[in-house]
């Protein structure tokens, strides 16, 4: 998709006024976070947001024969059968018997790189998170395919024993404290309507809105980082601010906590990609 | 420091909110965090350890039963250094930094960086500072409203020091137990708060 002059000029203005540092306990000021606003509402156009460049990359690279044994991603099962990519990221995380696991998209994409195309993934996961001069395969990819669940309804799946513990097991990492502020997730995101700094903190602890809109809007390009994030993004900022140790990339305890999350927001209405501050 | 075990019946117990479904054992749940986090050097390793009080919080969900309650405070104010030379109150523009600055233990914060406290995440203290968190209360007029009380003073640095041996399983950061901030900027932080001419109390 194309970025029309006019969006791509709203977007610089933007940046410009988002560009703080990336540390959460500097946030803007109120005055930018209305600008932030106001900036928002003219980008709700789609062909205005720069993640749709993101989902069109990740077009490409899905179709692109790479690897040892120089095949396209078209063939890889993301749960509703091998290239069905319809709705197949409303269902995820889900149980995978092939590899005996509960997988996100990430994991799941990065085991089909793996065992499907023969690819090298140490590349793919140093660029896990894209930067200035640095794309993101998994990024672009995560785009494009959660863009095939856009405008359907978040379904966690529960049924399969591992996916009961995963939920089980991300709920109780939500209240687990540590780090040396004692924080866990449910200290900043478990009371209706705080902040911290002037950031609106979501209530991710009960079912509901809140959880769906939250969820429902990742992916989502960043402003602030002029980049598309994902989920595994947003939960490694967040253990940064817990003050705990850098997570595993495509690990347990991040999926376990996905799983908890979904489970918090289902039927929630996927729009994506979003974008936010 | 020493894991506690947790027995089935305060498992159980523990599920007192709501929609909470059954906590799974610990071991499963380490087993999920060491996947996560294992490859994190020894010194990270000992950061996410629970210690005793801990633990009960994370079993609990910060709902200690009253004789787990009764044990923390006991436990907590016994973890409390007081000043040697019984002064309370430093540099209340100092504390201002130490209140002001949220960085420190961050995995992306370069080492040797100064840790603060970082008050305003979540409280309301300068009443002109527009940019504060609401996680805890407002700390306006904080030393004003209790008439510099010197009884008030040692306690409010005990709570600086060690939120949990005040409040069982409190949600603000154990500041002097777990090393955030040093003796020093505890006392600045606490004229901040308990200094006439601070702008707290303005
Ligand atoms: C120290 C506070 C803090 C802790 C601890 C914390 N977060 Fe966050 N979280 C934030 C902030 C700040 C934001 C960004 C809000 C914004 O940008 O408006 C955020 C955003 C999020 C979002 C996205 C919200 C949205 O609207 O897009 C999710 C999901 C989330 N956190 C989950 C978690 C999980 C899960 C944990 C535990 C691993 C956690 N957070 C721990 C502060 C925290
Ligand atoms: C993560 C959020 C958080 C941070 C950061 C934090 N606090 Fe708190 N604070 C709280 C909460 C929540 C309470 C109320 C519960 C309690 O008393 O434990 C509180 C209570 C207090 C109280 C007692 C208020 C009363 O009722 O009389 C004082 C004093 C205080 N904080 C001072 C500080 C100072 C000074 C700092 C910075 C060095 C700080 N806090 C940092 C969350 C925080």
């Amino acid at each position: 998709m194309k970025l029309p002059i006019l969006g791509a000029a709203a977007l610089a203005a933007v940046m410009i006024v988002a560009a703080g540092p990336l540390t959460a306990q500097s946030p803007p000021q109120d005055d930018s976070e209305k600008e932030i606003e106001r900036y928002r509402q003219m980008l709700s156009d789609p062909f205005s947001n720069p993640g749709f460049l993101a989902v069109d990359r990740g077009e490409a690279l899905w179709a692109e024969k790479r690897g040892a044994k120089n095949v396209s991603l078209e063939g890889c099962d993301l749960g509703e059968g091998p290239g069905k990519l319809e709705g197949a990221f409303a269902k995820l995380p889900r149980y995978f018997a092939d590899a005996d696991k509960v997988m996100d998209t990430e994991q799941r994409l990065l085991w089909c790189m793996d065992k499907l195309q023969g690819l090298d993934t140490k590349d793919v996961v140093l660029r896990r998170f894209s930067g200035p001069a640095r794309a993101s395969d998994m990024e672009d990819l995560v785009a494009f395919i959660a863009n095939k669940s856009s405008e359907m309804k978040i379904q966690p799946q529960l049924s399969h024993p591992k996916e009961k513990e995963m939920a089980a097991v991300g709920e109780a990492l939500f209240y687990t404290r540590g780090g040396v502020n004692d924080f866990s997730c449910a200290t900043c995101h478990a009371e209706e309507g705080k902040r911290i700094r002037l950031q609106g903190l979501p209530n991710l602890s009960v079912k509901g809105k809140t959880a769906q809109e939250t969820m429902g809007s990742w992916p989502t390009y960043r402003v602030s980082q002029s980049a598309l994030r994902t989920m595994q993004h947003r939960l490694w900022d967040c253990y940064r601010q817990q003050r705990w140790p850098v997570p595993e990339y495509g690990s347990e305890a991040l999926t376990a906590l996905t799983v908890f999350l979904q489970k918090q927001a289902e039927g929630g209405e996927i729009k994506v990609p979003s974008i936010k501050r | 420091m020493i894991r506690t075990f947790i027995p089935l019946a305060a498992l159980l117990l523990a599920a007192g909110t709501a929609t909470a479904q059954e906590r799974p054992a610990q071991a499963v749940i380490d087993a999920y965090i060491k996947s996560t986090f294992g490859k994190a050097s020894a010194e990270w390793q000992a950061r996410i350890k629970p210690d005793d009080s801990l633990a009960v919080c994370n079993t609990t969900r910060n709902n200690p039963s009253s004789a787990e309650s009764d044990a923390m405070l006991k436990r907590e104010s016994a973890r409390v250094v007081y000043p040697a030379d019984g002064k309370f109150l430093g540099d209340w523009k100092k504390g201002y930094q130490v209140a002001n600055n949220g960085r420190g233990g961050q995995f992306s914060d370069p080492p040797g960086t100064v840790a603060g406290g970082n008050c305003f995440a979540c409280h309301q203290l300068d009443p002109k500072e527009v940019s504060y968190g609401t996680l805890g209360p407002s700390l306006a007029a904080y030393g004003k409203d209790r008439k510099y009380d010197p009884e008030t003073i040692k306690d409010t640095y005990t709570k600086i020091y060690n939120s949990m041996a005040v409040v069982p399983c409190s949600n603000m950061p154990r500041f002097g137990v777990n090393k955030v901030l040093d003796e020093q900027q505890i006392k600045d932080v606490m004229a901040y708060l308990f200094d006439p001419e601070s702008p707290v109390n303005k």
